[in-house]
């Protein structure tokens, strides 16, 4: 759940449900971005389980989030057995991204477009931001899939971008470089990650908003390098 | 802008940014629906400079928020499915853009004045959010007991 994009407080309170569901006198849970730590206590033993689940690989997919949290809101309501409960969450595990990336690539290449308008963009941007951002997201999904390096997916990708950009403005299809960089470029950009980062911090969980508020800087950081790069040499 | 761009506009980007998320099919139109009021209330208030962008990027956050509250009753969904989309409009990534172009060319002045206003602006956009998610679980409770 974490892994996909869930705030921070919505993974403790699953977590502290699910265990008082069965049976469990307490629980506490530590939920930051890269590990849970929870302990259980049950009635009538002196000791209790401690876990530690260590968290590697972090993306954003909403959809997961609502299927766990319905499945944490069905073991309350009908008290769902262990094992059920288990098998339910392995087949929510294996179902496929919501959309497939073809669908995806098509979103993001409106998304620019429209961002590109929306930024006060003429119409003659339209087009090459639309492309741009079609590219650049390609490029994206691809490098992401086969690179595991943090950060370079991103940052290829916005140099892909500022070089349609930038051949869209010398070919005299484009208009203003900076409404198309601009455009293309939102696809990118971690807004999951800020607002959570922002909303854990008010909400007390400080470990958790500074390293997500981290994540998103570094994310922003390589999107503004890969832009620059293109920029400052061509 | 004309007002029927803006409107067409902003519902296609925010509907597009769900499907990017990975938001569940139901969601992908209201969370449109969202950012669409969110970025007119914004360009509304913002648009001949009548106010500030901080202001009206908090309030426009607010009632992105409020919205969100509703569908995520409706659904039966968590909040954030909806008010990610919703505020993704509000994101000031033409700001943070510049700042980051004035840094690379070394206009430091200048790029410190446009990134404190980048980061004013997602303060708003947070606050915004928390402020309706604090405050709107308050009044309903107060109107269920009154009834």
């Amino acid at each position: 759940m974490l892994q996909n994009g869930a705030e921070t407080y919505r993974v403790e309170d699953t977590i502290t449900r699910l265990a008082q569901n069965y049976g469990m006198k307490a629980a506490q849970v530590f939920v930051t971005p890269t590990a849970i730590i929870l302990s259980l206590f049950e009635k009538g033993r002196t000791m209790d389980y401690t876990k530690i689940v260590r968290i590697v690989d972090r993306s954003t997919d909403l959809h997961v989030v609502v299927l766990v949290n319905d499945l944490s809101r069905k073991v309350a309501s009908e008290s769902l057995s262990l094992d059920t409960a288990r098998k339910e969450l392995k087949k929510i595990e294996k179902t496929p991204e919501a959309y497939p990336a073809w669908v995806q690539t098509l979103a993001a290449i409106l998304v620019s477009g429209c961002f590109a308008l929306m930024f006060k963009g003429s119409w003659r941007d339209f087009m090459p931001a639309m492309i741009a951002g079609g590219a650049g997201y390609v490029v994206f999904l691809v490098i992401k899939r086969y690179i595991s390096v943090r950060f370079f997916a991103e940052l290829l990708a916005a140099f892909v971008i500022g070089l349609v950009a930038k051949l869209a403005i010398t070919s005299g299809m484009g208009n203003q470089l900076d409404k198309i960089i601009i455009g293309a470029v939102m696809p990118l950009v971690p807004g999951v990650l800020i607002t959570n980062a922002v909303r854990d911090l008010m909400a007390g969980h400080l470990v958790s908003g500074i390293s997500l508020g981290a994540e998103a800087m570094l994310t922003a950081f390589a999107i503004g390098t890969g832009i620059a790069f293109v920029i400052v040499t061509l | 802008m004309h007002i029927f761009e803006a409107i067409w506009t902003s519902f296609i980007a925010s509907a597009g940014f769900g499907i990017l998320f990975n938001v569940p099919r139901k969601a992908v139109i209201p969370g449109g629906i969202c950012g669409m009021i969110g970025w007119l209330i914004f360009e509304g208030m913002s648009g001949n400079n009548q106010f500030d962008l901080v202001l009206a990027t908090a309030l426009a956050s607010f009632v992105v928020a409020a919205i969100s509250h509703l569908y995520a009753r409706i659904y039966r969904m968590p909040v954030i499915i909806f008010s990610v989309s919703g505020i993704i409009p509000l994101v000031p990534g033409g700001g943070a853009y510049d700042t980051m172009r004035q840094l690379v060319e070394n206009d430091y002045n200048e790029a410190i004045q446009l990134g404190s206003q980048t980061f004013l602006i997602s303060g708003a956009i947070a606050f915004g959010l928390v402020l309706a998610g604090t405050i709107l679980p308050i009044i309903l409770r107060s109107t269920r007991t009154v009834k």
